[in-house]
């Protein structure tokens, strides 16, 4: 028979397989069902959870990195079942789409749908339009809240560029390099609420008749002056003693990526500089920073938007009173505090257009980059 | 690297400026460390800088003035003259005593004080014991005491570690994925897309909180650990993606031609290779996003809210200086164990962190 006609052999040899592929397609999409299910029954599960607090941070581990694992694998197995033209399609989208919808779900969406909330009333009932941009922009609170930010732009930045060219150039040319850096590196580790109780030691204020037990006052005392409340007094300048805590946590950001740029900077030309008989300073002036400006104007950015979105600080020292209310605080303390729904989805507003500039610039740098 | 040869005076003045600068930078931390060591009592009467060796005042007499000696006037005590009221504030000896009038102008009595080293200071590990295992409070009622065991850390460090581990996976798998699609596959609109999520890394996420609230409310997830995770996995993957990409861009283009002919899947090439030689920008966004969620309080704020039980430490911090703002020997105790982790975490994998913000960035 196999001898006699070898076609028909090869045929069913073919429909075996395709069969076999077949049920292994089945296979796949049923164990993809399975797994869709035991991860969706899994959010139930979690978000009822009375079990102790231990298994459920487990579980909460496993089924998040090991579930998102799984359907990957899964979406990946069934696609390299289809006919290989939509293979080539249907990768990519299981690859990058994931990702996708989690931007724009968390992030895009919000943002079209926060300006829609900012056009409404305090109960996000009656439309308004411009009402609320308005309030934001003529409000004497407001005002005060938009001076405290570009107080936090110019001060924080500038320090903060400052104290991180200045340890970034004297920790090239010490022997305790590293742990130099380690020392200023490190508030980089601490949560802003954590750097706002080690600051309360700096700033506490005790009765004059008291021992100042905060370390700022003591000095002040102990040179025959008066305790200051340094934090709640002296509006507007008490902003800077805020900012003091956030230039302290971000100079070691500035700090590294000034290094890794006066490294790179090339040791002839410094060292004909030298002969040429420049000091130090005109060296440091003249020739390491012009070759560092790159990446003082990205420090800057970064630095700029970091104080443009600060809010951990200023909500554990102060909650925003005396005078030091800045954007994301005030959008917290209206929409949460003073439930102004439309003032606080306004404020948000605000906050996102101040970052359109550095945007578009980081989109420019980048078609820059991929043209090359 | 060229040091300046042979003139002392700039390294002098170099070492001796990053000094102060150090020592500007440590000094705030160090107060807090070692008033987590002190007792309650003496965080709250004197300065943490007193464990320093200094010179006290110590009480080596005690006199009992003549009842005849007339207090109106000037009067006179191991050599100190003054009167009651330059008494009361202490007057001091020719030969370094101080003399102080305690107590009332007539029956108080006079202190002879000199001046010693300080002891040894009191230290004490009561504030990390009330602030991990919650202190016993007991409530004094009209029939029955209720012993409650106080909020505790411990319970919120967990909480931290349950919300920031898969807040770190998670969009670590996905950005690869992404990272690698966008770097490797061609298909129609990558360019704009991956530029869109470029664009995306500087929104500010209070626009997305109320929006993501609302819908957490709808679907009863404020307040659980997911609430949290998922809101930082949409949060972090812009700068996941791009991180990652930057990275994965660069590998060499003939691996993967090689990896292709010889037939393997996208999927194989990705799990198999791309994933292997990328860890160290996936150590790198690991470190970052760690940082940024244990460290995180507004997330946490807005998603987990006031649910009691779910509360991680940024939240049990912040609430411990406003609730308790006068608890001062906690919040010292407090403060350090919130930090521990991320400063373990920060020091040991310090490399990968500077590798991956100087690739983030510069360039």
């Amino acid at each position: 028979m196999t001898l006699l006609n070898p076609d028909a052999d090869e045929h069913s040899a073919e429909l075996a397989r395709a069969r076999r592929r077949r049920n292994r397609a089945i296979f796949t999409l049923l164990s993809g069902i399975v797994a869709a299910l035991v991860l969706f029954e899994g959010f139930f599960v979690l978000r009822d959870s009375q079990a102790p607090k231990l298994v459920t941070a487990l579980f909460a581990m496993i089924w998040g990195g090991g579930g998102m694992a799984i359907l990957y694998l899964i979406a990946n197995q069934l696609v390299e079942f289809t006919p290989s033209q939509w293979q080539r399609r249907l990768t990519p989208v299981v690859f990058v789409l994931p990702a996708i919808a989690f931007v724009v779900y968390f992030l895009a969406l919000p943002a079209a749908r926060t300006f829609i909330a900012s056009l409404f009333d305090r109960n996000g009932t009656n439309f308004v339009g411009l009402a609320n941009y308005i309030t934001v922009f003529t409000e004497p609170f407001m005002l005060t809240t938009f001076r405290n930010n570009v107080l936090w732009i110019v001060f924080g930045a500038t320090f903060t560029i400052a104290f991180g060219l200045l340890v970034a150039a004297l920790a090239d040319r010490s022997k305790f390099e590293n742990l130099a850096k380690a020392i200023i590196f490190m508030p980089m580790a601490i949560s802003l609420v954590g750097a706002g109780v080690i600051w309360r030691f700096i700033y506490a204020v005790r009765d004059p008749s008291d021992v100042q037990i905060g370390l700022l006052n003591a000095i002040v005392v102990a040179l025959g002056g008066e305790p200051q409340a340094w934090i709640a007094m002296l509006q507007p300048w008490n902003n800077l003693f805020l900012i003091v805590i956030v230039v302290w946590m971000q100079t070691g950001y500035a700090m590294v990526l000034f290094s890794a740029a006066i490294k790179s900077v090339p040791t002839d030309i410094i060292e004909a500089a030298r002969v040429d008989g420049a000091g130090e300073f005109k060296i440091f002036f003249s020739i390491i920073i012009p070759s560092i400006m790159g990446t003082i104007v990205t420090v800057s950015a970064t630095v700029i938007i970091f104080t443009l979105k600060i809010f951990d600080v200023v909500l554990v020292m102060t909650g925003g009173q005396y005078g030091t209310d800045v954007i994301a605080t005030q959008f917290y303390n209206q929409y949460f505090v003073n439930r102004n729904f439309g003032l606080g989805s306004a404020i948000a507003i605000v906050l996102l257009l101040t970052v359109i500039p550095v945007m578009v610039y980081n989109l420019r740098q980048f078609n820059k980059r991929e043209t090359l | 690297m060229a040091k300046s040869k042979g003139n002392p005076f700039p390294r002098v003045f170099v070492n001796v400026t990053l000094a102060i600068v150090c020592l500007l930078w440590l000094i705030p931390t160090l107060g807090l460390f070692v008033s987590s060591f002190r007792p309650r009592d003496e965080i709250m009467s004197s300065g943490w800088w007193t464990i320093l060796p200094h010179r006290v005042w110590v009480t080596t007499e005690q006199i009992k003035p003549d009842p005849s000696v007339d207090r109106n006037g000037v009067m006179t005590f191991e050599g100190a003259t003054g009167t009651f009221e330059q008494f009361r504030q202490g007057v001091e000896s020719p030969d370094g005593k101080r003399v102080v009038w305690i107590g009332n102008k007539r029956a108080g009595t006079v202190q002879v004080q000199e001046q010693q080293w300080s002891g040894l200071p009191a230290t004490t590990l009561q504030n990390y014991h009330d602030v991990l295992a919650g202190k016993n409070v007991t409530i004094a009622g009209n029939a029955e005491e209720a012993a409650r065991k106080g909020e505790d850390m411990s319970d919120a460090f967990i909480n931290s570690m349950a919300v920031t581990f898969p807040a770190v996976v998670i969009p670590i798998l996905m950005a690869a994925f992404a990272a690698y699609g966008f770097a490797w596959m061609r298909f129609p609109g990558r360019k704009l897309v991956f530029a869109l999520m470029v664009a995306l890394l500087v929104v500010p996420l209070q626009i997305a909180l109320v929006p993501v609230l609302s819908d957490y409310v709808h679907l009863r997830l404020n307040g659980t650990y997911m609430s949290v995770w998922l809101a930082h996995t949409g949060f972090g993957l812009p700068l996941a993606v791009f991180l990652l990409y930057n990275y994965i861009s660069t590998l060499p283009r003939e691996i993967m031609e090689a990896a292709i002919v010889d037939g393997a899947s996208h999927f194989k090439i990705f799990w198999r290779l791309v994933l292997p030689l990328s860890t160290p920008a996936l150590a790198s966004f690991a470190i970052f996003q760690f940082l940024w969620v244990w460290n995180d309080y507004l997330v946490a704020l807005i998603f987990i809210g006031n649910v009691p039980g779910v509360q991680v430490l940024t939240m049990r911090l912040a609430d411990m200086v406003g609730s308790r703002g006068s608890d001062w020997h906690l919040l010292t105790a407090g403060g350090f164990v919130s930090m521990a982790l991320p400063l373990i975490v920060f020091f040991s994998l310090q490399r990968y962190f500077v590798r991956g913000l100087t690739a983030g960035s510069v360039k």
